[in-house]
């Protein structure tokens, strides 16, 4: 279960379990969480929590509400965001603690009505990972009309050739470039050999002969 | 008539992620009668793959059947609502199937799949789906969303409490809020669009809309979109290059030609006056 660490000055206060859909901050004894200092509006904020996800909003207090350093309205809390109230500090720790079995890993559920209170989505959701970046290469022209063009490939895919009549593409991956026939009659040919309809990886100064113009691929040294 | 099959090309992949021992996703299609289908699994042990399995065989025998006993064609009198009326009629008897065999057998019991369905004639397509798959369209370079989630997620996007933007940082992806084979009845949500030579049209299941972001999707169909059989490979390897958390699948229709439907006669003559 998702949860508040409540601290000042570095000490902390206690642990708020986020256990009810909305929970309330404020000085009013009637909030779920009391703060009994002047700075606090007597409902200052509340945190609505749907499942695995929370939601911090400002209930118009006085002294406004800052997550982050940065005042907030509404906000779609993330694991170890800290929340300022006046001087204290709420620091939002999701509940990524329970680890679901990996069969069950971000699987599909059906959320009906009924049973919406006791879902229990087995998902630790994370964001989809950013895939590590290859060096990066480019393409240098070495024959024809353009001869000398350096074409940094900074994109995903790069497309080359003419339309209609031969057509490739540089795809920059997680673990390298590859190039591949899209469309013509006549396939690119790297280093002198015919390239097939599968997908080629490209080395340092591996030369790619396209729609008559030869260029060279080489990486970038940073 | 002949079928539709001459104005499209169809292509598909699909793929068991890195992260999953059992693909649960399933896909089919027919050229000849325009029709593509692609359906998602859930639920324990391999029962994902019967409920999507069967999701997707029945509704292709089902639509063959349907055509063979309209001699191949849609029948001059059909209108929109007429095939939206069988799509939803086919829908349901899928529903029954599924249901019928989870209620029957224990290690069935709960499953259930998310589906999206398309019929494609007289240019245009109607669309029906349940859950989180979806249908994208992309035309004059632009990627579209034609078809809204029934998640959790969508819900609370539409009523305000999470922008769009935010929604990738959500935990509640994956929590559907319809499903086929679930219960007895089902909704299926239905829309027809008209369609457009050269464009391309993709099914897909949340493996490869949660793992790759709809901008690079386009980009792909974009470069790719001259062979969609490539760029159906190549969504494929780009959810896998960033995790491949979930099983994935593509379906990708792409548009070559007008395909009216045979009573066209007049609209020709008038086209051929001008």
């Amino acid at each position: 279960m998702a949860k508040l660490i409540l601290s000042i000055d570095d000490m902390v206060i206690r642990e708020v379990p986020l256990d009810k859909e909305r929970v309330v901050i404020g000085r009013k004894p009637t909030s779920d969480v009391i703060i009994d200092n002047l700075a606090v509006s007597g409902d200052h904020a509340a945190v609505t929590t749907i499942l695995h996800d929370s939601f911090l909003e400002d209930l118009n207090s006085t002294n406004g509400t800052l997550v982050n350093g940065n005042p907030i309205k509404k906000h779609f809390l993330q694991n170890n965001d800290v929340i300022e109230i006046g001087k204290y500090k709420l620091k939002y720790i999701g509940d990524t603690a329970v680890k679901p079995a990996a069969e069950d890993f971000e699987k599909t559920m059906i959320l009906r009505p009924p049973a919406a209170a006791h879902a229990t989505p087995s998902s630790t959701a994370t964001p989809a990972a950013q895939a590590a970046e290859p060096p990066l290469a480019a393409i240098q022209i070495i024959s024809g009309p353009g001869v000398g063009k350096e074409l940094v490939l900074t994109k995903n895919l790069t497309t080359l050739g003419k339309p209609g009549v031969q057509v490739a593409v540089i795809a920059r991956r997680p673990h390298g470039y590859f190039i591949t026939h899209v469309e013509g009659t006549h396939f690119p040919i790297v280093n002198g050999q015919n390239l097939d309809a599968q997908a080629h990886p490209l080395n340092d100064h591996d030369v790619i002969e396209l729609a008559g113009v030869k260029m060279e691929f080489f990486l970038k040294n940073s | 008539m002949a079928g539709v099959g001459h104005a499209l090309r169809i292509a598909s992949a699909t793929h068991t992620g890195l992260v999953r021992a059992h693909n649960e996703d399933a896909i089919g299609w027919n050229a000849e009668i325009g029709f593509v289908v692609l359906a998602d699994g859930m639920g324990g042990y391999n029962a994902g793959e019967v409920a999507s399995g069967m999701a997707v065989a029945v509704l292709r025998e089902e639509m063959n059947r349907q055509f063979d006993e309209w001699n191949g064609h849609i029948p001059r009198h059909a209108e929109q609502k007429d095939i939206e009326h069988l799509l939803r009629d086919k829908v349901v008897q899928a529903n029954d199937y599924i249901y019928r065999a989870a209620q029957s057998r224990p290690q069935y019991a709960g499953m259930g799949t998310t589906l999206v369905a398309a019929l494609f004639y007289d240019n245009q397509l109607s669309v029906a789906h349940i859950g989180d798959s979806r249908l994208y369209r992309l035309r004059a370079g632009e990627l579209r969303q034609l078809t809204r989630d029934h998640s959790l997620l969508q819900e609370q996007i539409d009523s305000g409490l999470i922008t769009q933007e935010d929604a990738r940082l959500s935990r509640n992806k994956n929590l559907v809020t319809r499903a086929l084979g679930v219960d007895p009845a089902v909704e299926p949500e239905i829309h027809t669009h008209d369609t457009r030579p050269e464009d391309i049209y993709l099914l897909c299941s949340d493996g490869l809309n949660d793992m790759v972001e709809d901008e690079r999707m386009g980009e792909t169909l974009r470069h790719f979109g001259a062979d969609p059989q490539l760029a159906a490979n190549r969504l494929i390897q780009a959810a896998n290059d960033n995790g491949g958390k979930d099983n994935v699948s593509a379906v990708l229709v792409k548009i070559l030609h007008p395909f009216p439907a045979d009573d066209g006669w007049l609209r020709r003559f008038l086209s051929w006056l001008k």
